[in-house]
């Protein structure tokens, strides 16, 4: 089986964050649990909404890096995500991430790269009045053409553009802090980009809400949700809004887990699909 | 999605009342009283002094001045029956240059001496929310 040289050099990476914390390595001075796990386009976010924090521990002047591998299990399709983040001064965050979703049942594959910068521009998560602000860029580009473009898809890659503004309350409910975010996006991806870009009738870009909110449960343990508007541009495969229910475990600064479960709607004319989501990401 | 929006921000208004809860006990009685605070101090006190980044701005500082203040500090911060009489926030951090990070630390720091003096989650959480606040007060100035 023939494995890219980007797939190798991720797993390299989390292999080396993961023995990384056996070493004397200093852990970022953040708060377990504010850099947020990573979504399956590897931004720090939710599963599936990239919020406003910065992915990592990393405090004002550090760096943070991030490995997460992601799969999303749903009736006829799997999701397979590998990514990887370096973020400096809790203000930017550069990210790549590789999607590789199986059709189970029509057969075939479609994969795509996103690369990822988002910026701070405003506000502490934890300690403003004002909420964190970042803006984020993801590009987008699908390995093959064929399948988006018979489904009437334009363009094999694109850009899309969000803000996104996250807070935390501190005991705010049965005595835990809870964090809310909203995410506005603008974008032209059929299926986040799987199902390429644009359509024959529209090359606008379409602007989409995403909120996510999380309860700590513990100073370890997140539940949560996230939400995502899609774009339904395509005649050919209606597109649907996006959820899922977390729980998040932060073990310590070095590693965490979340398991969801995801509705993810119609994809590419099979309807209905939900299923169970897992996530391992390992910082340093 | 509008009905998601609305009952979203109904949840995040509400959430925002329920922090002043005035049927419980006050906040320096549920972290434990004096015998409390002065625990979660001392222990805090510990953890500063082996932080180098945070240890290193003490070195002209009289520790057990500081230790009192910041026990008095706490205790007016959580209702409770005392007098803080040592200077603002902001003045008595003037000059030190506090950077985000460190300030971080010190969060974390306050966070794991609590959970060992077996402080309840609801109370580390709700002087968490107050201390919070002090950030732009602190740092880097």
């Amino acid at each position: 089986m023939k494995v890219s040289l980007k797939v190798n050099a991720v797993w390299l990476l989390g292999l080396f964050l993961l023995c990384s914390s056996e070493w004397a390595v200093a852990d970022g001075s953040r708060v377990t649990a504010t850099g947020g796990a990573t979504s399956i386009e590897g931004s720090a976010g939710g599963g599936v909404v990239p919020w406003a924090v910065i992915n990592g521990y990393g405090s004002s002047d550090e760096w943070s890096a991030t490995a997460v591998a992601t799969g999303v299990f749903v009736d006829d399709y799997t999701l397979k995500v590998i990514g990887a983040s370096v973020s400096y001064d809790n203000r930017i965050e550069l990210s790549y991430a590789r999607q590789r979703l199986k059709l189970d049942t029509i057969g075939g594959y479609l994969e795509q790269d996103i690369y990822g910068v988002k910026y701070k521009v405003a506000g502490e998560l934890l300690y403003t009045r004002m909420p964190q602000i970042s803006v984020g860029v993801q590009y987008k580009t699908v390995d093959d053409f064929f399948l988006p473009e018979a489904v009437g898809a334009r363009d094999d890659s694109g850009i899309d553009y969000y803000v996104a503004a996250s807070k935390v309350f501190f005991d705010a409910f049965m005595g835990r802090n809870v964090l809310v975010n909203g995410t506005l996006r603008v974008t032209k991806a059929n299926q986040g980009g799987l199902l390429g870009f644009g359509s024959a009738d529209n090359n606008n870009y379409e602007l989409m809400n995403e909120v996510a909110v999380a309860l700590l449960l513990t100073d370890n343990l997140v539940l949560g949700m996230d939400y995502r508007e899609k774009p339904d541009e395509l005649d050919f495969a209606g597109e649907d809004d996006w959820q899922d229910f977390f729980i998040g475990w932060f073990a310590n600064k070095n590693f965490s887990v979340v398991l969801a479960y995801a509705d993810l709607g119609s994809i590419a004319g099979l309807d209905n699909q939900k299923g169970w989501y897992l996530s391992f990401e390992a910082a340093l | 999605m509008k009905l998601l929006q609305a009952s979203l921000f109904v949840w995040v208004i509400g959430l925002s009342g329920c922090a002043s809860q005035t049927s419980q006990p006050v906040l320096y009685d549920r972290l434990g009283g004096d015998a409390g605070v002065t625990a979660i101090v001392d222990n805090l006190l510990q953890k500063m002094s082996r932080d180098e980044a945070i240890a290193r701005h003490f070195r002209d500082t009289d520790i057990s001045l500081f230790r009192q203040g910041l026990i008095d500090k706490l205790c007016v911060v959580s209702d409770g029956p005392c007098e803080y009489t040592g200077d603002t926030m902001r003045n008595s951090h003037k000059g030190f240059n506090i950077s985000g990070a460190e300030f971080d630390a010190l969060v974390q720091h306050l966070i794991h001496a609590m959970q060992e003096e077996n402080t309840p989650m609801a109370a580390r959480n709700a002087l968490l929310g107050r201390l919070a606040p002090m950030y732009s007060d602190v740092v880097y100035q």
